[in-house]
């Protein structure tokens, strides 16, 4: 099987708090993949140590077949990260903010209008270059931030809460766009609060205190909890884990 | 008993930017009174009007019986006001934060002790007051912000978005606090994202670019949903449906909703009949069932509709 994320017994203490506890999962190529959990459960602490920003206690992961604890900068290099809080530059148009993303992320110049090219052209976004990117609508900053994300062509992208309180039609747009991105063979690795979202993905993980209390597809979690909805599963799965 | 707000024909604009236009509206004394609509709506400038922080262009407010423009001092001492940004203080404990709104809203020393305790009870933070703000979980904190709108006994509450980014724990746990509040005798009006959360409001607004698209109590709205609702699903996979695909013949829409596939018609139709138009489009559709329309489909027909005209 080839996976993209790949973590065994993944361990972080602080102090004597451990904040996430021998966690084991496999993300496949192109999976979408939900990583879910109550505030406070370690979400943050596993995904910081996925993307290479945190080193853990103990334990082991690859992310894009390079190991997090010694090629972090490999890693970096092959993720993308979006979320709802993450900025791109209001004040700047468009076109200058891809090309500052893809600048940062160390596209040579050649390979850089290439990628603006064909990132614009799937996004549709290709009108809008000349606007100034703070005036656009929410749906149009989202595709901005995607477009961004994936200039560098990151075989994972991380989806950090990645639409917070948008309006149901461009709720459905964005996953639309995401699925397409899945379907092309980038992993999703997204968290959410938001269990419609959550439906979208092929499996999903459900953190409870720092250990993953469940990880299945949505439909098999609401049947095994005997839900019809994925939040009433959830609920089910947490407090039955917390008592 | 007279209603805790009153709005009428308001309109407010930021230079060439609508942000409401022309909405009236009426909220009973204890009711919990939802504002639902996207980012850009116009929910959080008609809650800064109603708690006298913005003024209006055009039309009147009164809450509790004042006018928002006359009697704003009395107002504010009145209600309770919890923005999208609450701001706490990081450094300071759960009981210091308490303390600090209480100087601020002149609650007098004598009352302080008895009204914190019983917030703390009644937000189940006791166990944490001497804990810093800043080392507070999601759900805490957005309890902690609520505790401090209540610290002076308001008699009306506006909550902007108070559950953005809360995990559905403690989202429930939240909206089970309103409940005890509402039924306090204490009136509230709340705006929110989450389609679930505003199955649980008295009545609703649903706001869309500045105006009120519909309005009533949920069950009302939904009874008025005009089409036969079908949601088709597989017992193994995730059904979905790309933005531009068409829809069948005889459908008004069609749309991913829950793992599943809604597909409102324009006609009664037996379940078979919807199976074979929905099939070539969706191969994998096992499953096909009349549902009934929750907020979501209404959202989504609302905006639809919207985006035709």
């Amino acid at each position: 099987m080839n996976y993209s994320i790949e973590t065994s017994d993944l361990t972080k203490t602080f102090g004597s708090y451990t904040a996430v506890d021998h966690i084991t999962v496999g993300v496949r190529k192109g999976e979408i993949f939900g990583f879910l959990g109550a505030n406070g459960a370690g979400k943050t602490t596993a995904i910081r140590m996925l993307c290479g920003l945190l080193s853990p206690t103990s334990g082991s992961g690859h992310v894009a077949g390079f190991d997090i604890m010694k090629q972090t900068a490999k890693i970096r290099s092959r993720i993308g990260y979006m979320s709802q809080k993450f900025s791109l530059y209001p004040d700047l148009t468009v076109i200058n903010n891809l090309k500052l993303f893809g600048q940062l992320y160390g596209l040579s110049k050649k390979d850089l209008h290439g990628r603006i090219d064909e990132m614009s052209e799937f996004l549709g976004i290709k009108d809008l270059f000349a606007r100034v990117t703070g005036a656009l609508p929410w749906g149009w900053q989202q595709r901005l931030s995607l477009a961004c994300a994936n200039l560098h062509s990151p075989e994972i992208l991380f989806l950090d809460e990645p639409t917070g309180s948008v309006d149901p039609l461009s709720r459905r747009n964005f996953w639309d766009l995401i699925q397409n991105l899945s379907a092309l063979g980038t992993t999703i690795f997204v968290t959410t609060h938001h269990m419609d979202e959550a439906e979208y993905c092929h499996r999903i993980s459900i953190m409870i205190a720092g250990k993953i209390a469940a990880i299945d597809s949505p439909q098999q979690l609401k049947r095994q909890n005997n839900c019809n909805t994925l939040l009433d599963a959830f609920l089910k799965i947490v407090e039955g884990g917390q008592s | 008993m007279e209603p805790s707000v009153i709005i009428t024909d308001l309109h407010k604009s930021y230079g060439d930017q609508i942000a409401l236009s022309g909405v009236s509206l009426s909220v009973p004394h204890g009711c919990l009174y939802g504002l639902i609509g996207a980012d850009g709506a116009g929910k959080s400038t008609l809650l800064r009007i109603c708690t006298t922080l913005v003024a209006p262009d055009k039309g009147s407010v009164t809450v509790l019986g004042l006018d928002v423009i006359k009697k704003y001092q009395e107002i504010r001492t009145m209600i309770g006001y919890m923005p999208q940004k609450f701001s706490l203080y990081q450094d300071l404990s759960v009981r210091e934060n308490m303390q600090f709104f209480a100087d601020l809203f002149g609650v007098k020393q004598q009352e302080r002790e008895e009204r914190m305790k019983r917030l703390l009870e009644f937000s189940r933070l006791a166990p944490f007051q001497d804990r810093r703000a800043r080392n507070l979980s999601g759900g805490m904190k957005q309890k902690l912000a609520l505790s401090c709108t209540l610290i002076h006994t308001p008699k009306v509450l506006f909550l902007d978005e108070p559950t953005t980014g809360v995990d559905p724990v403690s989202r429930r746990e939240f909206w089970t606090i309103l409940d005890e509040l509402k039924k306090g005798g204490i009136t509230i009006m709340v705006s929110t994202p989450y389609m679930d959360e505003a199955h649980l409001c008295d009545e609703l607004l649903f706001l869309h670019h500045g105006k009120a698209v519909r309005q009533g109590k949920p069950d009302t709205l939904l009874n008025a949903y005009p089409y036969p609702l079908y949601r088709i699903t597989s017992e193994t996979a995730t059904l979905t449906v790309a933005q531009n695909s068409p829809v069948p013949q005889g459908a008004v829409l069609m749309y991913p909703e829950g793992g599943g596939v809604h597909v409102a018609m324009k006609t009664e139709m037996s379940d078979r009949d919807v199976m074979s138009l929905v099939k070539p489009l969706i191969p994998r559709a096992e499953r096909v069932e009349r549902c009934k329309p929750k907020i979501e489909d209404l959202f989504v027909l609302l905006l639809s509709e919207g985006k035709e005209n």
